[in-house]
């Protein structure tokens, strides 16, 4: 699922994580994301969940408060992009347990550092479940123990 | 107590600042206080700084100070540091940045780190944001990684490698070998990066993928694994094992089977297979099942299966989940030309569609529609379509009426027919019509001659009825002026009859011309049709007058302009009243007259064209014009015409010269009195006679009158005149095209000449016509015109 980008952000439009897999001058990512989120939050409650932006395909689905928004290219598969959406939210949910839009934003290192063991390159690097969260658990082990004052 | 409690701190304090300009001053005074710590020793806390500096620009300040500081994590020893500084790396560097070379050896060192999720960090880096000269360096090490390292690494630097071959094809060549060895690999992950991979470098080179066609087969059996499996608990979503490595399987066979037999037959049953076992009642399963559709119809499936794959689009146009049916209609849309008969079985389901909620799905229902009109369903769909333009959203109604429009010139089954859905449409939308909808209907009406009564008894209902759309007051004033006999007459087959009053229509000409909602050019219609009425009504032609003078002093200049004519056609031309605005013969979709631009007809078009509407011919034309007065043709590239034999038949009392071509009208006349017309030419019982109206120093206005004493009619008759460099040319409208048998009718134009350097007048006229079938065209040198008759 070759992603451009990923966005998530409020019902007021605020910005909780941004995930860039192209390299694009920040000017130009402001504007993305404007765009985004202004055509994201105009849609009627009962559209579909597909959109055209220039030459890619937007993919987003409202969890909660938050609206989860990622930008593909024109072949790719929409309703795949859905279940990757989807999967992220899971991976959080079990991370958090019951991940609400506050997890994100005081744990926001977090819910990057779970995208990454999920996506790599704007593609899906693992697609066992279990085997992300368990990479996040020992990830977090890991940064424990080096966070005591006398690490190893 | 965790030490990212003072970064939480920090989001709960900016939080809590109730205006922007309270949330700055919060976020400047951190962001110096950071500044101040990174200037500063290792003092344990330059992570959480870094973290809160990534918070503070993810809400949109600046941050690019802390790009050195992220390059400092990084180098640590530390895990928790080089966590944060390989997230601030993909963050706040990118390719375009300089500081991001430096982390190059970084991440070298740490792809050979002896924790794997020290190798991950860098990888996930490396393959987030690396540029190309960090790619090039760093290639060998994620080559070595692919062949020798546990699945954790192997999946993530097989999709590293996916984002070098992205920045650097050259390299690809590098990483197919150990690619094609990792699709023997038993877990997913790796499965997954390898199929990834193999997609990426198949997709940038026909050699390799030449080669990977020989793994069909593995892929093959990969697939049928998956599908025919039992419940795997660490893959399963929804009922499907693994629907993502599943899709990109499919997707890496469709580039493999494009335009290769072999490699499509060996997919055939596969693709059957999973088409028939997969469970669609989740997204899951219809993602894999829309995969298949797409896979089945690019490559060289047997028609059968393609066949199939349109039914499991059918099938979704009838799911509940607006997602699918949205997808299905773009997958119809790409086939629908490739495979018509297929998708026409659910033509049904997609013209239901149209009533949908959603914006996008009516759009795609209204592409999808128009691509499937065929002379076969026109009516039914046409029927369809109409309903939905009269309940379409706004932005789509100018789409839907060009579609209708176009649809209907094509497979109209009857004029009748195409007429009333062009004017249903007008009235149901006529505001969101492109402009030639009007001259093209009005070309359409005169063409259905059988029709006209019809027509114009519909278009007057329409009328009175509203008069607040343009494009179809415009029809309608064109028709009643043209057609306004018919419809005074009262009976019509086709209609209800209707008693007309001259009185009525007047008044519904009067009201359009008056109300401020017509345009213009509006209601430059409504005074031409009413001028044309004074020859086709028999009580009411005062009325007429009064109202064309009126706007003699009308404001609007084009406004003014037609009155004044008009007035001047009653006052001084009055003989002339009833041929000028005679019934308009059937326009040509092709002449020169007609107004939507399309090209007009051919070679005439270089000569002076004459113009059936009211309109004066610039009298910039005849400079254009040959020079030479004794070459017609030089000037433009026509093919050459049987012309310049003019006609040497004896012409009456005229002897030919024996100078050849040229004729001498008045050397045999000079003696007898000059006659009011001269015969300039005759043949086929044709004959042209020409009429000096007045005669002044430096020009003179001249008639040029057609007759015909044959007794079939001569249709299509056009006059073209060339003159001497200096003298200026001007022909007016000719009164019409057909000359009616048996003398009964004539055809004029006038022609004004301007002669301010006083030459030598003389004038080359080419006549054209169609007399039985046969096309005719001479040309006739008149070399002295006749003195005016008074």
């Amino acid at each position: 699922m070759t992603m451009h980008f990923l966005l998530l952000f409020s019902r007021q439009g605020k910005l909780r994580l941004q995930k860039w897999f192209t390299p694009i001058p920040e000017r130009e990512k402001k504007k993305i994301v404007r765009d985004m989120t202004t055509m994201v939050l105009g849609r009627k409650p009962r559209s579909c969940n597909f959109l055209h932006w220039k030459d890619l395909k937007i993919v987003y689905k409202k969890y909660a408060s938050l609206y989860f928004c990622c930008g593909l290219d024109a072949e790719e598969n929409e309703l795949l992009a859905l279940e990757v959406l989807h999967r992220y939210v899971e991976l959080l949910d079990k991370y958090f347990g019951n991940v609400c839009e506050l997890d994100i934003i005081f744990n926001f290192e977090k819910a990057y550092f779970i995208l990454d063991e999920f996506l790599l390159g704007g593609e899906v690097q693992e697609t066992s479940k279990q085997v992300v969260s368990r990479s996040i658990e020992a990830s977090d082990m890991l940064q424990e123990v080096s966070e005591r004052p006398r690490s190893r | 107590m965790s030490p990212s409690v003072r970064l939480q701190e920090m989001i709960r304090v900016i939080r809590g600042a109730r205006t922007q300009g309270e949330e700055r001053g919060v976020i400047q005074r951190e962001c110096a206080a950071i500044r101040a710590q990174f200037r500063q020793a290792d003092n344990g806390t330059r992570s959480h700084n870094l973290a809160k500096l990534l918070y503070v620009h993810m809400l949109g300040y600046p941050a690019h100070f802390g790009q050195m500081e992220c390059v400092r994590l990084i180098a640590s020893p530390r895990y928790n540091e080089k966590r944060v500084g390989y997230l601030g790396a993909m963050m706040l560097l990118d390719e375009k940045q300089d500081a991001s070379l430096l982390i190059t050896n970084s991440i070298k060192n740490d792809l050979s780190h002896s924790s794997q999720y020290v190798q991950s960090l860098a990888l996930c880096t490396l393959g987030c944001m690396g540029s190309a000269e960090m790619c090039r360096d760093l290639a060998p090490e994620i080559d070595r990684l692919l062949r020798a390292s546990n699945s954790y690494i192997k999946k993530k630097a097989a999709l590293c490698a996916v984002h070098i071959v992205r920045k650097v094809p050259e390299l690809g060549e590098l990483f197919t070998p150990a690619s094609r060895s990792l699709l023997s690999e038993k877990n997913h992950g790796v499965l997954h990066g390898a199929v990834v991979l193999i997609t990426e470098l198949c997709e940038r080179n026909p050699e390799t993928l030449e080669q990977f066609r020989k793994a069909v087969p593995e892929l093959v059996q990969i697939m049928k694994g998956l599908v025919m499996s039992g419940y795997s608990p660490e893959h399963n979503v929804a009922g499907i094992s693994d629907p993502f490595l599943q899709v990109r399987i499919l997707r890496l066979l469709r580039i493999l089977g494009r335009n290769n037999e072999t490699a499509s037959d060996a997919v055939n049953d596969l693709l059957a297979q999973v088409a028939t076992n997969t469970d669609s009642s989740k997204t899951a399963g219809s993602a894999v099942l829309y995969e298949t559709v797409l896979t089945v119809m690019d490559i060289k499936s047997e028609s059968g299966l393609r066949v199939l794959a349109v039914n499991i689009l059918g099938r979704f146009l009838l799911n509940n989940d607006r997602n699918i049916r949205y997808i299905s209609m773009t997958s119809l849309q790409k086939i629908v030309q490739t495979d018509h008969n297929a998708v026409q079985r659910h033509r049904g389901t997609i013209v239901d569609c149209l009533k949908d909620q959603d914006a996008s799905v009516k759009r795609r229902a209204l592409e999808l529609s128009l691509a499937l009109v065929s002379a076969v369903n026109i009516r039914s769909l046409m029927k369809e379509l109409l309903l939905f333009l009269s309940s379409c959203p706004p932005e789509l109604r100018a789409h839907t009426t060009s579609g209708i429009f176009n649809a209907a010139e094509r497979y109209a089954p009857s004029q009748r027919w195409h007429i009333d859905t062009i004017l249903h449409v007008l009235t149901t939308a006529g505001g969101d019509v492109r402009d030639e909808t009007v001259p093209n209907l009005i070309q359409l009406i005169t063409t259905a001659t059988e029709l006209h009564c019809y027509t114009v008894h519909k278009l007057y209902r329409a009328l009175i009825a509203d008069i607040s759309v343009q494009s179809l007051v415009q029809v309608a004033c064109w028709c009643i002026g043209e057609y306004g006999d018919l419809l005074l007459r009262g009976e019509c087959e086709e209609t209800e009859p209707v008693q007309v009053a001259e009185d009525d229509v007047l008044d519904a000409l009067e009201t359009v011309l008056q109300s401020h909602m017509s345009s213009p050019a509006t209601r430059g219609f409504a005074l031409t049709a009413t001028m044309k009425l004074s020859t086709r009504i028999t009580h009411n032609v005062d009325r007429i007058r009064s109202i064309v003078s009126i706007y003699g002093s009308c404001i609007d200049v084009e406004l003014q302009q037609r009155a004044v004519e008009y007035n001047a056609l009653f006052k001084k031309y009055d003989h002339m009243r009833a041929a000028v605005l005679e019934r308009m013969p059937v326009i040509d979709k092709s002449s020169p007259g007609h107004t939507n631009g399309e090209s007009a007809g051919g070679s005439i078009k270089e000569m002076e064209p004459t113009k059936r509407t009211q309109e004066v011919v610039l009298p910039q034309e005849p400079a254009n014009q040959v020079c030479d007065l004794l070459d017609l043709l030089g000037g433009s590239g026509e093919p050459p015409q049987p012309s310049p034999a003019l006609s040497t038949t004896a012409l009456g009392p005229v002897s030919s010269t024996a100078g050849g071509d040229l004729l001498d009208l008045l050397g045999g006349l000079d003696v007898t009195p000059v006659p009011p017309s001269v015969i300039v030419y005759e043949k086929n019982g044709v004959t042209l006679k020409l009429q000096t109206d007045r005669q002044t120093d430096t020009g003179m206005t001249i008639t040029l009158t057609a007759t015909n004493s044959t007794d079939r009619e001569i249709t299509s008759l056009t006059l073209q005149a060339a003159v001497p460099k200096s003298v200026q040319l001007q022909m007016k409208a000719p009164s019409g095209d057909v000359i009616p048998a048996h003398g009964l009718g004539q055809v004029t134009q006038t022609v004004l000449l301007n002669n301010p350097n006083k030459v030598s007048l003389k004038m080359r006229v080419r006549v054209c016509y169609t007399s039985q079938d046969f096309v005719c065209q001479d040309t006739v040198q008149i070399d002295s015109f006749p003195s005016p008759a008074w």
